[in-house]
């Protein structure tokens, strides 16, 4: 159970740490969000499973479960409204073209 | 404190490291929305350490509480400053 649970972890940090490079190297705004807003939910998926099944079959599981669920609901939320507001505010999104 | 006490130590001080990698966007971004989706993810990691800590401690049934308020909390504000936003100045 313990081994389980600490392998979730692992692969979770893993997706974490592609995250935290992304934001790092891409381009524009745009590109950006699929760094925070899909390797979070992946990566927020897996921590916290994996924390969940740390704490054994009983309350405290579920109670970490539910943070897992309020925070795979609302992280697409608020990346797809800040990326409305971004081209809706007049932002290009990065082609080919223009390298940087 | 159990057995894996060391390996939560792990996973705070890489959680820790990955925070300032995300506040190196939040600080250079060129636009607003760059700063906001930095904030968002610093957010998410801070759940995550949240977590983490109660397990550490073994008080979860509190720190799941403080973490449920935090993401509320920064749901409620990345809204509202999208909101704000939208339509108008690239600042």
């Amino acid at each position: 159970m313990q081994l389980a649970a600490m392998a979730l972890m692992t692969i979770g940090l893993f997706f974490l740490l592609v995250g935290a490079i992304g934001v790092v190297r891409f381009p524009d705004v745009f590109s950006r969000s699929h760094a925070v807003g899909l390797t979070d939910s992946v990566g927020a998926l897996f921590t916290l499973s994996g924390l969940a099944l740390y704490q054994g079959f009983n309350a405290n599981m579920v109670r970490v479960l539910m943070v897992l669920a309020l925070l795979y609901v609302l992280n697409p939320v608020m990346t797809h409204a800040m990326l409305r507001a971004a081209l809706r505010s007049g932002l290009k999104p990065w082609t080919k073209g223009d390298r940087a | 404190m159990t057995g894996m006490t060391p390996f939560f130590e792990f996973l705070l001080f890489a959680l820790a490291i990955i925070v300032f990698v995300y506040l190196y966007r939040v600080v250079k971004g060129p636009t607003v929305f760059d700063r906001v989706l930095g904030l968002n993810g610093i957010a998410t990691k801070a759940i995550i350490m949240l977590v983490a800590v109660g397990t550490v401690y073994q008080r979860v049934e509190m720190f799941v509480d403080i973490s449920t308020g935090y993401a509320l909390l920064n749901m409620v504000s990345a809204l509202a400053v999208a909101k704000y936003l939208e339509g108008r100045g690239r600042a």
